[in-house]
């Protein structure tokens, strides 16, 4: 889970280099856009290193999801007589929030392949550039509300599963290296945060036209 | 004090079990949350009715042999154990709600009493260091640099009360494994067993039935004598040079 | 010897001639004891079998030892793991002779402060290899990884404990019984993984099964289910610790008991010294009726504190801090200005309980009597700072505070003795043999190496010193003339023993009268630490033996156990134990008041100097009181077992 879960996070990281290059202007983005498809030409066919990464991603989910069932269907097995009375306000809601906080975050993602990469979905007229597409969604205050959402609810997730990848991986070793920890999984969660909805605001903002 | 108790009443391992309410006067404020339990015992005894069972021995928050929930907190709302929890951390007139530790690995044998051998099977599977009496060398022979004994002591502090299994929302037992593993692991008498110690403990953690950890640090909060969660990650860093599934 | 009744209590019977220690130099006994006890085949120990009851320092590493050996080991206790056992809660340290710090301590001189410590009234031969397998335990327990405190080089940090000159204590923190244990027990652990040891948890001890003279096994009652269970071996060990519950508020925890001890007692095995128990100074003070149990709080407090009383009983409920220096009274530093406040813990204990029956105690009253002293940092703190307070007894400040609700940093401690450790137990020889043939007894349970007084730090190292080093190697000279006959089922002495236990519960089920168990037990409780406590008097031990017979009966008459057998019953359990206290307590009057003497910690009023000190007969009383049990109804008969000094001179001690 934590490894699966690192590598999502370095994913999320060229995404949002990605992301960020429309700060450059339309043009500059569907350039990038352009050049994953043809990374690697003409040694790899076109989209190839794309699917390689697309296939690359979609087992590091099945496996990610994998090992969040079989441990949430552990601890269901290992109380199953409830408590009568739960602490009041145990835990950091971030961290309670992994599971369903996941859940939604998959949906999520469906939604963006749906809308963004497949097209099932426009908030408009069908924009023939990748540019075009995302310029249009995100004039909408709405468009920009859904993204938000989402955004922060990889916070959270990210929030909490930094600090846990650490753990799992056995690099908290003192309780000066848990505050490293703690310092580090903040950051990252919001830099990828932040860096992810500048473009949207900006471009609702009208700052990139 | 005038207190209102909920408690958990079963008669043995297969009742299905209820709360019952119960309402005491005359608490002393002084008294440990347990000899509040004995004074509701010998009004109940007084009255014909069978005393409440729960467990405890030294009382003095070392032997690790009592514990409940109490208002969802195990331990109650101090961070020590049940015996050394006392009465003036709660107010006139308090509802409390006390329940036993609960994870199917520590199946309830009555009221609050719950079985815990489950602790024991995790240190027969390795939780030991293999030396057997008169082998030993000179204790001066190997010298600990004192910061590793020192991190094996916050480690060993543990006492294997369970209060991390009743509060792990996944009932996890990784602190009180990860302690040991801790303890032994941080001392050269420890090293020669390191790896197929937490193999074979963490094995039969699962084995046992026990959750998984996510990381919550709720065991930590739980636990009365502050141990860190650190000690789990120390576990996962153990596991991982030990080659854990690649085997 | 004489069959008339002396003071109408008790028998004298044959003194005990031989404690089967080897001749010899004192320094080479051992040795040669080890190398004459026979030895049994690594391959017939496997159809050897051996009970264990009690899973302390002693049980603990006596059934991971015999079972590293190789025999079959049951394994008893009545807690629900072997881990809880009471030797966890030892806090200050383990006594042995390694002389790291280079001070002048070797086994001689640890042989002697533990006889010195002890009044002069423990056996020679025992403390001296008590003292020579010290050394060992400290290498045994480094190996299983205890992790004792430790200096920047590595190296073992030693300090000096209870007033001795050496500095030969190793210690983790304030919690080394716990370490201790928790080495012990997983050593029993990995041969409970190895199959050597059999472990039965929540199962009590009730009967010792006796065939042909021989210990050969015990009923146990499983505390889960009722069932009442028969275990035959070759051999009994009993490590079943210390019987101070019966003053029912003790330092000890609340399943502590004497019934393992006490009915093999009632089946041939002589109780050595009932009436020493150590009371120590530096406890918590009782609160109230509700309190169920004392905590100690580490001597060590003593170094730095200074312990005061007001000098007028009309300030006692003044607060502390507006009770100006010439009105306090400083006792110890007062009658003691050699030692001041590091008397031993006898004297510090008898001279709190003075000033409390003068009317200058202070605290909350229970039963009218105020008792509590103050025991002061204020001047520790100005000398020192808080902080440096706050590094060396920061837990002990911490754990009191959690008690009292009041911080010791600002307002004086107050402190109380209590019962804390009884020296007396099972007797012994020289081999941990009872009087049984084939039932041995070790750790706190036997009457112990320490005389009538033990020194700080000296517990925990006698538990292990009997579990590790000494029981293994007496108890094969045993075995070597086993696997002894099987026992049918339904062998009379097996069948009596079954329906001993069967009756007793039934009883106490059925008697169904007014009192609980409790009630009888904070009563006993009250007169044995009233009459048999802290001073003795002739006078008021004959009155305590009254007093304890008629609760006796009453006992029987009228206590209200409730519920069945068949499930977790704790009162039962209770009432079980509680039993057996009853007949314990009357025993320790007897002992205390046939000792018309003052020694170690037991203080006779009868017998004291012009200044108020225990003042020892030696010419009277050099023995070790062996009571044998005179049947139902019956007296109890006394043997006495001379104790001859060959090496160490008799001295009275001082300490002005």
């Amino acid at each position: 889970m934590a490894v699966t879960g690192l590598l999502f996070i370095g994913f999320l990281l060229v995404h949002m280099y990605g992301n960020l290059m429309i700060l450059l202007g339309p043009e500059a983005f569907d350039e990038y856009a352009e050049h994953i498809r043809t990374v690697g030409e003409p040694m790899i066919p076109e989209k190839g290193v794309l699917w390689v990464l697309r296939i690359g991603l979609l087992a590091s989910l099945v496996l990610h999801v994998w090992s969040a069932v079989t441990l949430w269907g552990r601890a269901g097995k290992a109380r199953t007589t409830r408590y009568v009375m739960k602490r009041p306000g145990y835990g950091n809601f971030y961290a309670k929030a992994m599971r369903w906080g996941g859940l939604a975050i998959l949906l999520f993602v469906i939604f963006h392949l749906l809308h963004l990469t497949t097209h099932t979905i426009t908030f408009g007229e069908p924009e023939p550039t990748p540019a075009g597409r995302v310029l249009e969604s995100f004039s909408q205050w709405w468009g920009v509300l859904i993204y938000v959402v989402a955004m922060v609810a990889v916070g959270m997730h990210l929030l909490h599963g930094i600090w846990g990848a650490c753990m799992t991986l056995g690099l908290n070793t003192s309780l000066k290296r848990a505050e490293q920890i703690r310092f580090v999984s903040i950051l990252v969660s919001t830099i990828i945060v932040v860096g992810f909805l500048i473009p949207p605001f900006a471009i609702l903002l009208g700052l990139v036209k | 004090m005038k207190l209102a108790l909920k408690i958990w009443r079963q008669d043995g391992p297969k009742d299905p079990g209820r709360m019952t309410r119960y309402d005491i006067d005359g608490v002393s404020e002084d008294s440990s949350f347990l000899e509040m339990l004995d004074l509701l015992n010998e009004q109940l005894i007084a009255k014909g009715e069978e005393p409440v069972a729960f467990d405890s021995d030294c009382r003095e928050g070392i032997c690790g042999m009592c514990g409940v929930v109490i208002n969802g907190e195990a331990h109650g709302p101090e961070r020590t154990t049940t015996c050394q929890l006392h009465m003036r951390s709660f107010k006139d007139g308090d509802e409390i709600v006390i329940e036993p530790w609960r994870a199917d690995p520590f199946p309830v044998i009555k009221d609050l009493v719950v079985d815990r051998s489950a602790f024991d099977r995790i240190i027969q599977a390795g939780g030991f260091i293999s030396a057997n009496t008169g082998s030993a060398p000179d204790a001066h022979a190997t010298p600990v640099p004192k910061d590793d004994a020192d991190r094996a002591f916050m480690a060993a502090e543990c006492i294997g009360c369970g209060a991390c299994v009743a509060a792990c929302p996944n009932g996890s037992g990784s602190l009180f494994m990860g302690a040991k593993i801790t303890h032994l692991g941080e001392l050269p008498q420890g090293q020669p067993e390191r790896d197929a110690r937490v193999i074979a403990m963490t094995e039969e953690h699962d084995h046992l039935g026990f959750g998984g950890c996510t990381n919550l640090g709720e065991c930590t909060r739980a636990c009365p004598k502050g141990i860190p969660l650190n000690v789990i990650s120390q576990m996962n860093a153990d596991l991982r040079h030990a080659g854990y599934g690649r085997r | 010897m004489t069959d008339m009744l002396i003071e109408g209590l008790y028998r004298e019977g044959e003194p005990i001639a031989d404690t089967k220690a080897p001749s010899g130099d004192i320094a080479q006994k051992w040795t040669k004891r080890k190398f004459d006890a026979a030895l049994v085949n690594p391959a017939n120990r496997r159809k050897l079998d051996v009970i264990i009851v009690g899973t302390g320092l002693a049980g603990a590493a006596a059934g991971a030892t015999l079972g590293e050996a190789g025999y079959n080991v049951k394994s008893f206790c009545y807690q629900d793991s072997p881990r809880r056992a009471h030797s966890i809660a030892a806090q200050g340290g383990i006594n042995a002779a390694k002389n790291y710090k280079g001070d002048g301590d070797s086994i001689y001189r640890l042989f002697y402060d533990t006889v010195k410590g002890g009044d002069y009234r423990s056996r020679e031969t025992n403390v001296y290899r008590l003292a020579e397998v010290s050394a060992d335990i400290i290498d045994q327990c480094v190996a299983q990884g205890v992790p004792f405190a430790r200096e920047y080089g590595g190296l073992l940090d030693n300090r000096s404990f209870g007033g001795v000159q050496v500095s030969r204590t190793f210690y983790a923190r304030g919690q080394t019984g716990q370490q201790l244990l928790i080495g012990a027990y997983q050593a029993l652990e990995r041969q409970i993984a190895a199959g050597t040891v059999q472990m039965f948890a929540r199962h009590e001890m009730l009967e010792l099964i006796v065939v042909d003279g021989k210990a050969r096994g015990i009923i146990a009652r499983d505390l889960v289910t009722g069932e009442i269970e028969t275990h035959m071996a070759d051999a009994v060990v009993l490590a079943s610790g210390g019987y101070g519950n019966v003053f029912f508020l003790s330092t000890n925890a609340m399943g502590s008991n004497v019934t393992a001890d006490w009915r093999a007692h009632r089946k041939g095995a002589y109780f050595g010294n009932p009436c020493y128990t150590q009371i120590h100074p530096t406890c918590i003070p009782q609160t109230g009726d509700h309190q169920s149990k004392l905590t100690l709080m580490s001597e060590s407090l003593r170094n730095d504190g200074r312990i005061w009383v007001p000098k007028r009983a009309e300030d006692c409920d003044k607060d502390p801090r507006q009770i100006a220096e010439e009105d306090r009274d400083y006792y110890l530093e007062r009658i003691y200005p050699g030692f001041g406040n590091l008397v031993p813990r006898d004297i510090a204990s008898r001279q709190a309980k003075n000033m409390c029956d003068e009317g200058r105690g202070v605290g909350p009253a229970v039963d009218g009597v105020r008792r509590g002293v103050y025991l002061d940092f204020a001047d520790a703190i100005a000398r020192l700072g808080e902080d440096a307070v706050r590094a060396k007894y920061g837990n002990l400040f911490d754990m009191y505070e959690r008690i009292t609700g009041e911080n010791p940093y600002q307002v004086p401690m107050r402190i109380y003795p209590a019962v804390h450790y009884t020296m007396g137990g099972l007797w012994v020889d020289y081999d941990l043999q009872s009087t049984i043939p084939g039932l041995f007894v070790a750790g706190e349970a036997n009457f112990s190496d320490h005389g009538a007084n033990r020194l700080g730090a000296s517990a925990l190292m006698q538990g292990l010193a009997d579990g590790y080093f000494v029981l293994p190697n007496t108890i094969r000279d045993y075995l070597a003339k086993g696997p002894f006959p099987e026992v049918a089922a339904d062998d009379p002495a097996v069948v009596e023993a079954e329906q001993q236990v069967k009756g007793r519960v039934e009883q106490l089920l059925s008697i169904n009268g007014t009192r609980s168990v409790d009630s009888y037990h904070k009563e006993l409780g009250k007169i044995m630490w009233e009459k048999c406590g802290m001073e003795r008097t002739d006078a008021g031990l004959r009155e305590a033996i009254e007093e304890i017979r008629a609760l006796r009966a009453d006992f029987w008459r009228n206590v209200r156990v409730l519920g069945v057998n068949e499930t977790l019953n704790q009162s039962l359990e209770k009432a079980g134990r509680v039993a057996d206290f009853l007949e314990l307590g009357e025993l320790m009057c007897i002992d205390a008041l046939h000792r018309r003497e003052s020694c170690g910690g037991h203080f006779r009023a009868e017998s004291q100097t012009e200044d108020g000190e225990a003042l020892r007969h030696d010419d009277e009383f050099a023995y070790v009181a062996a009571w044998e049990w005179g049947g139902e109804g019956g007296a109890p008969i006394l043997h006495k077992e001379d104790l001859v000094y060959e090496f160490i001179e008799l001295k009275q001690r001082s300490y002005k």
